[in-house]
């Protein structure tokens, strides 16, 4: 109890401290800059919306709103449409023009949605203005790897990187899935895909990694997952004798019909178990009659990043920091919107002489989007990274979730089994 | 598993799926058959009849799996509901949808039939929501060969696979008696045939249609609720998907004729198992449909299309 007054008393004496300083910093010597930030702010979103508001809030608050004689301010914008409560590609567009023809905008922090990216950083790609996104994960939006034809070149008519991303794309957790099949002690993996983006992505990713690690891949087949029939590809897998099945898809993509199934053609652990990606990470797949099924299949699902609880050093102080400061567990991307702005706070703080220079704002601009791309050893809430070419993080810390018995209606649940590296 | 195995395990797995296929097509070839209307919305009726058996399992405070005697009350109870239930669906869709263009070109009522078919399934969407369904688990499945013979095999039977084919041969040849052996099955055959005569011959042809709607309907939720309990778990769209298959299997039997539908079924069903064990099946839709063309290309009537005299 002693202990936690105290820290509650230390936090209001810094509270205090942070109001001081923010309205001492009203004289910002070197004027103004403005970040604004663009994702859907209202109906279901809202939670989350927040919560990356105040990640951001939180990375610049760290400083007190002032870096390098610059005062920074915050202008949120809502990319959701009134009617639907979903991102829409007007409203993103609207968005994203306003922040360019602001001539105080500086860097452009969005979206949620990677369907809302990919309208938005032509715009800001345009403008030389740096894009950082706190949860886009579609790795067409940065790279070849999983894309579609033209990605990500469409979103780059300046013919430079100005988009980054302080999270792991997700045909990363196809590299790290192959490696944790191996490391599990699996023998011989039948891959499946849904054929879509995501799915077939990952599973690229995976094939290609376990046979580079020397994991046999019996195949990567692509299955029709509108048919509610998947026996005969898993009769197939049954026959092929393989240990795991590897599945790329999200729970929309049939996956939950595969696992049922599976059970039904007695593919069940020991014999044969299951694994598969975040998309799958959802209770919504367990619900109904899928809990028998994936306790009897060992379902295995990799996570992009740690779980917030289990992140350790800067992680593990910023998510304390955030509970501390906001009263309540970060959303799922708060603390990666709280390390992008860290990243725009330490990029604006080296390209302060250059910002000082510019002749325009286009300048100013650029030299940001140049600080950000150059960002090295940044010491991040799942480790040390740096910027590769992409614009993407070139860690991959993952986790692992397993299928675990539990009370509740839905009978199981997916539980942190292990830090992947 | 040997080679062997695998031939009987897939076709076992045909089988199941044919059957369903097959079920689906006999309403398509049924409507056809009468008035001429590739009926687009078929699938979708199949579709709800999924959701409406989960609706009257729901009712009947069924959640968990069914046991000895329910199996012979509540099961067969919730099959003639539903079916009951799709089939007024049907007759109302053919009130409302596509009697009034019975004097019409070919042409319009098989648009209306895509119109209802949207507007089905955006019922559904609105009903049960964008995310697939969860069919509770409420048939037994019981490995046979292990649990009740002791055979050790490779090979899987379940009390489900049963079931499915269970259900669908007497339906089919309980559809076969009502159309070959009543008269007012003799009267939807004469209809088929010329319906102006039909009439001069004091055939009522319209209620004659509406029976031939009603059957339709009935068969389609029997579809839906054996796919249900067999695969548990339903989706606002898969009426699409399925009723595409079943047309194939419809057109490839030779439209209009019954026989020819429930073999269509079967044959697809075998085809794309089969296909997505020697093959890929990545290619099994493309390799169902060049088959498809192959046979319109050299017997255009279909598999048992030549038997147009007592085509329905």
């Amino acid at each position: 109890m002693r202990v936690l007054r105290v820290t509650t008393a230390v936090a209001l004496f810094l509270g205090l401290v942070g109001l001081v300083a923010v309205a001492d910093a009203q004289q910002c010597p070197k004027g103004k800059l403005r970040l604004y930030t663009s994702w859907p702010m209202q109906g279901a979103m809202l939670p989350e919306g927040t919560g990356m508001k105040n990640g951001v809030d939180l990375a610049v608050s760290e400083v007190n709103g002032v870096v390098a004689g610059f005062c920074l301010e915050i202008v949120s914008l809502d990319d959701a449409s009134p009617q639907t409560g979903k991102w829409d590609g007007a409203v993103e567009a609207e968005n994203a023009n306003k922040a360019v023809g602001d001539p105080l905008a500086i860097v452009y922090i969005g979206t949620y949605n990677s369907g809302a990216a990919k309208v938005s950083i032509p715009i800001t790609n345009r403008a030389h203005m740096a894009q950082v996104t706190p949860a886009n994960t579609y790795p067409g939006l940065t790279k070849k790897r999983g894309a579609a034809p033209g990605e990500p070149e469409i979103y780059r008519p300046g013919g430079f990187v100005n988009y980054f991303r302080p999270i792991p794309a997700d045909d990363i957790q196809g590299a790290v899935a192959a490696k944790w099949a191996k490391h599990l002690g699996v023998k011989k993996v039948f891959v499946l895909n849904d054929q879509e983006l995501y799915g077939k992505g990952i599973a690229d990713v995976f094939e290609a990694t376990a046979k580079k690690i020397g994991l046999p891949v019996v195949a990567n087949e692509g299955i029709d997952w509108k048919q509610p029939d998947q026996k005969p590809v898993l009769t197939k897998v049954r026959a092929s004798g393989a240990d795991l099945v590897y599945m790329g898809g999200v729970i929309e993509t049939g996956a939950q019909v595969i696992i049922r199934q599976m059970k039904e053609v007695g593919l069940v652990a020991p014999r044969t178990r299951f694994m598969g990606p975040d998309g799958l990470l959802e209770e919504e797949l367990l619900k109904g009659a899928t809990c028998d099924a994936a306790l009897g299949t060992e379902m295995r699902i990799t996570f992009a990043g740690l779980p917030f609880e289990k992140m350790r050093g800067v992680g593990a102080k910023t998510y304390e920091t955030y509970k501390t400061k906001y009263g309540k567990e970060p959303t799922s991307y708060a603390l990666y919107a709280a390390e992008g702005g860290r990243v725009i706070v330490d990029a604006i703080r080296r390209a302060a002489p250059q910002i000082e220079k510019a002749k325009d704002v286009t300048e100013k601009r650029e030299a940001v989007r140049k600080a950000i791309a150059s960002t090295k050893n940044f010491e991040g809430i799942n480790g040390k990274w740096s910027f590769d070419e992409n614009g993407d993080v070139d860690y991959d810390t993952m986790s692992g979730f397993k299928i675990v018995k539990a009370d509740g209606p839905v009978g199981c649940k997916f539980q942190f089994e292990t830090i992947l590296e | 598993m040997n080679a062997w195995e695998v031939l009987v395990q897939q076709t076992i797995n045909g089988l199941t799926r044919g059957a369903v296929f097959a079920l689906i097509a006999l309403g398509y070839t049924m409507v056809y058959g009468i008035i001429e209307l590739i009926n687009f919305a078929h699938g979708d009726v199949f579709m709800l009849g999924l959701f409406i058996s989960l609706s009257w399992f729901t009712l009947l405070g069924v959640t968990k799996t069914l046991t000895g005697w329910q199996l012979l009350t509540i099961l067969p109870l919730v099959f003639i509901l539903t079916m009951l239930t799709t089939a007024a669906l049907n007759v109302a869709i053919d009130r409302v949808a596509y009697r009034p263009l019975r004097r019409s070109t070919r042409l319009a009522p098989l648009i209306t039939a895509i119109g209802v078919s949207f507007m089905l399934e955006n019922l559904a969407l609105l009903w049960k929501g964008p995310a697939p369904i969860a069919y509770p688990d409420v048939f037994p499945s019981v490995d046979i060969l292990r649990e009740w013979f002791g055979v050790d095999s490779a090979i899987f039977v379940t009390t489900k696979d049963v079931l499915v084919v269970g259900a669908t041969i007497p339906l089919m040849i309980a559809l076969n008696y009502f159309v070959t052996r009543t008269r007012w099955g003799k009267a939807m055959r004469a209809t088929a045939q010329d319906r102006e005569t039909a009439q001069a011959m004091g055939i009522n042809v319209e209620r004659t249609i509406l029976l031939t709607f009603f059957v339709g309907g009935a068969l389609a939720g029997a579809a839906g609720l054996i796919q249900g309990i067999y695969y548990n778990i339903g989706m606002w769209w898969m009426g699409y998907q399925a009723g595409l298959r079943a047309f194939t299997a419809a057109v490839l039997g030779g439209i209009g004729n019954m026989p020819g539908a429930a073999l269509g079924g079967l044959f697809i069903g075998f085809l794309s198992a089969w296909s997505d064990q020697y093959i890929s099946a990545r290619w099994t839709n493309a390799i169902v449909f060049s088959i498809l063309i192959l046979v319109l290309v050299f017997r255009p009537q279909g598999l048992l299309g030549a038997r147009s005299a007592d085509k329905v």
